[in-house]
């Protein structure tokens, strides 16, 4: 892909990042948080993607580590915001 | 899988994660907005698996190992998020954050690994980039967890010339990044990869109790930004998206957290920086105190007209949400008016207060924020703070110069009386002395929250 396509979807993704949470109230900062950093362990893609074309041991070793901890960053992720935004249903009276 | 469908997918989990971080803006969507965002993470992984990249085939190389490695991270992920308590929610996170941190690190260097000389200098700066800071999450959020676990003191680790070696240790950090775009080898590569996590460390050791959830949220957001680091080597429209959108996002919530704690955002950064050894301890005195029994307190509360709460971490520790939850409903039912004051920090973490009373099935509309209920307790009889001790402290209105001053506060100093309810006459999280543990219309409870509630419930009770 071109590095100006490349660099139009960074800025634009810069400004929609901005804006979805500018009236997040401070009750939903920590779910907020959670939430975008279950968001991050999409990296287990790219850490799939490099497994597959590996071709050292040391790359693979590196890379399987790789898809370990970026699993537990999305799964764990996700689950732990659940658990929190759990705890928030049936209270608005 | 063609190659433009395997994009439109991903396409699809780049808006699945936007409407994620807008559903989870506002407390009705917050929880299907998380939802969204599992399920575009889910589809962001299976297609992986159904298309084979150019010079790759299908089904993948070492799918074995790899769906072994996913089984293994689900194994350790998910009980981890299960059974964590609610009070050490807040260290998972941070924990969470690193491995993420760490996992976009490791992806960097295998992709050097495997381009070798043949990577363009775009990428190995993109690179460079993601190994640096990667690390640095990495070894930042493990030192936030170690803080916020207690394994280690919460107070502001400062040492002598701390400064110049943590500056000293960044220019390294730099001088080694050009050092590695300039001569390609693995070996500065893995220097590279060490120094990062060293900055990383002595990054955060400097930054005080208080201010450790601004930094996990910080060190979220420079994860958000590797993802997009490495997206842009490996060629992912999907990564560039995600990373970019948890670093613009995690860094707005950064700066939204340091003013609901009235810090600046540079102050926190860069503290590390400008930090002095602060006389925080005082001198360990002798003072009176007054302290009472539960039944004094029973007595208090019973001819009080209106009541706040204000919970802290204390609360949480004690697991006493559902105790606190119960004296309310008490004092409801003898038709005292009863509040929770919730401080925007109180506990460990923007909202833990929030989550933890919910927990409890407290009716949403007692919770009242800083700005809501300062005003009253001008006409409150009696404030109750249990096991919270900064988020009180008038020394941060007081006292300049004092770790949390200019930090908002909930004014109970001004309610007729202030009961505490403490574990002990230790400071909290900050490390600072409370002035209003010897005001004379302070009564102190000591004791765990959750025992002396009970006591107090059966005490009220009883009259």
């Amino acid at each position: 892909m071109s590095a100006m396509a490349i660099l139009s979807i960074f800025v634009l993704a810069i400004f929609v990042g901005f804006e979805v949470v500018s009236k997040v109230s401070s009750t939903l900062h920590t779910p907020l948080m959670s939430g975008a950093n279950a968001i991050h362990g999409v990296i287990l893609v790219g850490a799939i993607i490099v497994a597959d074309h590996s071709e050292t041991n040391l790359e693979l070793g590196l890379a399987i580590a790789a898809i370990i901890l970026a699993t537990i960053n999305m799964v764990g992720g996700f689950v732990v915001t659940d658990r929190m935004l759990e705890m928030f249903k049936g209270n608005k009276k | 899988m063609s190659r433009t469908l395997y994009d439109l997918i991903g396409l699809a989990a780049g808006v699945a994660f936007i409407l994620a971080l807008k559903g989870l803006s506002h407390p009705k969507t917050a929880r299907r907005g998380n939802l969204i965002g599992a399920f575009g993470a889910t589809l962001a992984t299976l297609v992986v698996f159904f298309y084979a990249n150019p010079g790759s085939s299908l089904p993948l190389n070492h799918l074995g190992l790899i769906l072994g490695a996913m089984a293994i991270g689900l194994l350790i992920g998910v009980p981890a998020a299960r059974k964590v308590q609610m009070t050490q929610m807040p260290q998972l996170v941070a924990l969470f954050n690193g491995v993420g941190g760490g996992a976009a690190a490791l992806v960097a260097i295998v992709e050097y690994l495997h381009l070798g000389a043949g990577a363009t200098t775009a990428e190995v700066i993109f690179t460079v980039f993601t190994v640096i800071v990667g690390c640095v999450s990495f070894s930042g959020s493990v030192i936030t967890f170690m803080k916020l676990q207690e394994l280690m003191t919460t107070r502001p680790v400062i040492f002598p010339a701390g400064r110049f070696v943590i500056a000293g240790t960044l220019v390294a950090v730099i001088g080694v990044g050009g050092w590695v775009v300039n001569a390609l080898g693995t070996a500065p590569l893995l220097i590279l990869a060490a120094l990062s996590l060293l900055f990383g460390v002595l990054f955060v050791l400097p930054v005080g109790g208080a201010d450790v959830p601004i930094v996990i949220s910080l060190l979220n957001a420079f994860t958000g930004l590797t993802v997009a680091a490495s997206g842009y080597v490996l060629d992912s429209v999907l990564l560039i998206i995600a990373g970019t959108l948890v670093g613009a996002s995690g860094t707005i919530l950064t700066r939204k957290m340091a003013e609901a704690m009235g810090r600046s955002l540079f102050g926190t950064l860069f503290g590390a920086f400008t930090a002095k050894a602060q006389d925080a301890t005082g001198a360990a005195e002798e003072r009176p105190v007054k302290s009472g029994s539960p039944d004094d307190v029973a007595i208090l509360l019973n001819y009080a007209r209106r009541v706040v709460i204000v919970p802290g971490f204390g609360l949480a520790v004690a697991q006493a949400q559902h105790t606190v939850r119960e004296l309310a409903d008490l004092m409801i039912s003898k038709g005292i008016d009863v509040a929770y004051g919730i401080h925007p920090v109180a506990g460990r973490m923007p909202g833990h207060m929030n989550v933890l009373l919910a927990e409890a099935n407290v009716p949403y509309d007692q919770l009242l924020e800083m700005d809501e209920v300062n005003p009253t307790f001008g006409q409150t009889d009696v404030a109750i703070v249990i096991g919270a001790n900064d988020v009180v402290n008038p020394a941060a209105q007081t006292t300049p110069g004092c770790p949390i001053y200019g930090m908002p506060i909930l004014e109970v100093n001004h309610a007729a009386n202030i009961i505490f309810l403490k574990r002990s006459m230790r400071p909290g999280f900050a490390g600072i002395e409370n002035e209003l543990l010897y005001d004379p219309k302070t009564m102190l409870l000591f004791g765990d929250a959750k025992a002396s509630l009970t006591k107090v419930v059966s005490a009220l009770k009883a009259l």
